[in-house]
């Protein structure tokens, strides 16, 4: 009967799908898997000589990074925001020549990753604001990681509960239920965001614990920064998290909130810098830079800032390729950088570009692995 | 042509007594082969239609294996979906999915009853076609036109208005149905768009159906005394029904499936709770919510394997349904 069609066509995106993880005929089955994006192969412009995939969230910095480096030098990058998630599964898939990412891989998913071993390039930083749907409230509140875990885990249910009060003395704050919105999709976003609140909560890390998607034990679910942002703007009482740059794009009220050091601060692109900064003193001797920033040392620091990180393969075996890509990666690390803070992204601390070089120049390209 | 010459063979044999074979013409022989290449290819095309239903089934299956066969029937039980601990169990969703829809066939299917009836059998004539143009116009309004409706007019409504008055002033919070804060974000906020949403295909088929009811049919019963309201109740709703439950069935195909406007309305939450007011999930919303950046292989596979059990339920409500039509068919 009739019925089929509604079926079929929400079963065909899934079934075209489905044959990656059964099977592995790589290319045709990851292009389907996303008729958004993904398909570089086969929707993107035959001209562009570099594909990528992956994270969203810096996706408006990479369009304009390579806007720019195609003015510039001719080269054209084909970027698909796709999502931290897919862009690791299409770079472990070989079907694109970097990956971007929010969350840094794990090691099972470096260990399963067709090319052999990857390389994590920071790119720019971002920051996670705690938003929030308070008429009353005109000052920005001050809120502390326990707190923040406490109200995402249900223990605490109303605003005027005496320990928000206690931070925000000179706030009247109002008998009203907190309603929690989370993301009901799996994100980057998500993944800073939970791996604060696993530093600084006893109870977060137990369960639900970090990750790119959580069980949430309350509240409502919304995809995306936007849909979270629309959830929290219609919702009176509504508390929620998006990325720095969409919180200032919106201008959403946002809560200050206490670094490791002691003080309240506000989220901002120089907080999250000196975030970055604390961490660049002290580097490791490794180049793995899968490094944590959240809860970071400093009086300065905003307590949930993260790299967002370009994937690449250390060993890059088509030189033509892989030679774009380095070059693009330089160009990135010292002329993009310039461009990140007019479109609100926090740029790397500059001794961290130095050590980048080096890494970058450790590279292999047009050699077999 | 050929049926013609056929005929006249036939009575020529039955004259003579002797079955004579006419002697056939090359244009004879070629239609004869246009015939059989016809019904070759439309038999194939015939085919390919269960072939690829089949093969969606297998790919889905195939895909869908290594989480049902990790978890078992407790994919089906549990309401436990934790990523990070690698659990999954898809119970809230196949609840939600099966409770939205059935929600919004509850609301939809009296409403969209009475708007056939109206424009089949009360309407002035000039009154119909606009009516029925407007209802029909409600299904080819994108989803997520209904999704942000929903999110800027429905839950509002629902949070300020309708759910305090239902709770509150209808004192029907002592039950468990209406019971809970007030979101906005619901289960009861997702029947509702999926009832507007269903309403006019339900309708549509119905009016057609109702029309469709022999004059006779009418007449007989005015003739043996009936009032109007008797008329359409003992003589064109019963001889209609098939066709209804078919529309209705129609409808639920829509709501079962629907997946954009639910997700931006249904609050995604991996909860079984006996409150319409609470927010729930659906199959499709999990699916369009976690596949693009799902964590790792069992994670995909788990929401291929819900992808599965959607198709399932589709398949399973669809066979259902044949066979109401089927018997109300032959009852009549």
């Amino acid at each position: 009967m009739k019925l089929f069609p509604f079926a079929i066509a929400a079963t065909i995106v899934v079934a075209g799908c489905s044959s990656k993880s059964s099977n592995a005929t790589k290319d045709s089955a990851a292009g389907a898997a996303q008729p958004a994006g993904a398909a570089a192969s086969a929707t993107g412009s035959s001209d562009a000589q570099l594909t990528g995939a992956g994270a969203t969230f810096p996706a408006p910095i990479y369009q304009k990074w390579f806007a720019d480096y195609a003015a510039k030098t001719g080269v054209k990058i084909n970027y698909q925001p796709i999502g931290s998630g897919g862009g690791i599964r299409q770079l472990s898939e070989q079907t694109v020549d970097f990956g971007a990412s929010d969350a840094p891989m794990t090691d099972d998913e470096m260990s399963k990753a067709r090319g052999g071993p990857i390389q994590h390039i920071p790119t720019v930083l971002g920051a996670v604001c705690v938003t929030y749907n308070l008429s009353e409230v005109t000052k920005p509140l001050d809120l502390t990681g326990d707190v923040i875990a406490d109200i995402f885990l249900g223990r605490i249910t109303k605003w005027n509960d005496p320990r928000i009060a206690a931070l925000n003395k000179a706030v009247a704050l109002p008998n009203r239920d907190i309603v929690v919105v989370h993301r009901a999709d799996a994100s980057g976003t998500n993944y800073i965001f939970t791996e604060y609140l696993t530093k600084v909560s006893q109870a977060f890390s137990s369960s639900p614990g970090k990750g790119k998607e959580v069980q949430w034990p309350t509240g409502l679910g919304a995809k995306g920064n936007d849909g979270v942002t629309g959830q929290v703007k219609q919702t009176p009482g509504a508390i929620g998290y998006v990325e720095l740059a969409y919180a200032r794009q919106n201008k959403l009220p946002t809560a200050a909130i206490r670094n490791a050091a002691g003080q309240f601060v506000a989220p901002s692109i120089e907080a999250v810098t000196a975030a970055a900064a604390g961490v660049a003193k002290s580097l490791p001797a490794s180049t793995d830079y899968r490094l944590s920033i959240t809860n970071a040392p400093g009086a300065q620091t905003y307590p949930i800032s993260s790299f967002t990180w370009i994937l690449v393969y250390k060993n890059q075996p088509n030189a033509d390729k892989g030679k774009k890509v380095m070059d693009f990666l330089h160009w990135a690390l010292h002329e993009g950088e310039t461009e990140a803070s007019s479109l609100d992204y926090a740029p790397l601390p500059a001794q961290m570009v130095a050590r980048l070089d080096s890494t970058l120049a450790t590279i292999k390209v047009g050699a077999t692995p | 042509m050929t049926e013609i010459v056929a005929r006249d063979a036939a009575q020529a044999a039955a004259a003579t007594g002797v079955p004579t074979r006419p002697s056939r013409s090359w244009t004879e022989i070629g239609s004869e082969i246009g015939d059989r290449i016809y019904s070759w290819s439309i038999t194939g095309f015939a085919a390919f239609v269960p072939i690829l239903l089949l093969l969606i089934f297998l790919a889905v299956g195939l895909a869908a294996w290594p989480a049902l066969r990790t978890f078992g029937f407790s994919f089906l039980t549990s309401s436990d979906w934790d990523p990070v601990a690698g659990h999954f169990g898809a119970a809230p969703a196949i609840y939600g999915t099966i409770v939205s829809s059935l929600l919004a066939l509850l609301i939809a299917t009296p409403l969209a009853l009475g708007v056939a009836v109206f424009l089949s059998e009360f309407a002035p004539p000039w009154l119909r076609q606009p009516v029925a143009f407007g209802v029909d116009m409600l299904a080819a309004v994108p989803s997520v036109i209904y999704g942000l409706w929903g999110i800027f007019v429905l839950i509002p409504f629902l949070r300020e208005f309708l759910m305090p008055f239902l709770r509150d002033t209808l004192h029907l919070g002592v039950l468990p149905l209406f019971n809970g804060p007030a979101y906005g974000s619901s289960m009861l906020a997702a029947g509702l768009i999926l009832a507007i949403m269903c309403l006019p295909y339900i309708s549509a088929v119905t009016r057609e159906v109702l029309l469709a009811v022999p004059r006779s049919q009418r007449e007989a019963a005015v003739g043996l005394g009936a009032t109007r309201w008797e008329v359409i109740r003992d003589a064109v709703i019963p001889y209609a029904r098939s066709g209804i439950i078919g529309g209705i069935i129609l409808g639920l195909g829509r709501a079962l499936g629907e997946t954009m406007a639910v997700t931006m309305l249904i609050g995604n939450r991996h909860e079984i709770s006996a409150s319409l007011f609470a927010p729930g999930y659906t199959m499709a919303s999990l699916i369009a919510n976690e596949f693009s950046e799902a964590t790792g292989d069992l994670h995909l596979s788990a929401l291929m394997a819900v992808g599965f059990v959607l198709l399932l339920v589709t398949f399973l409500v669809n066979a259902i349904a044949r066979w109401l039509v089927w018997q109300t068919a032959k009852e009549r």
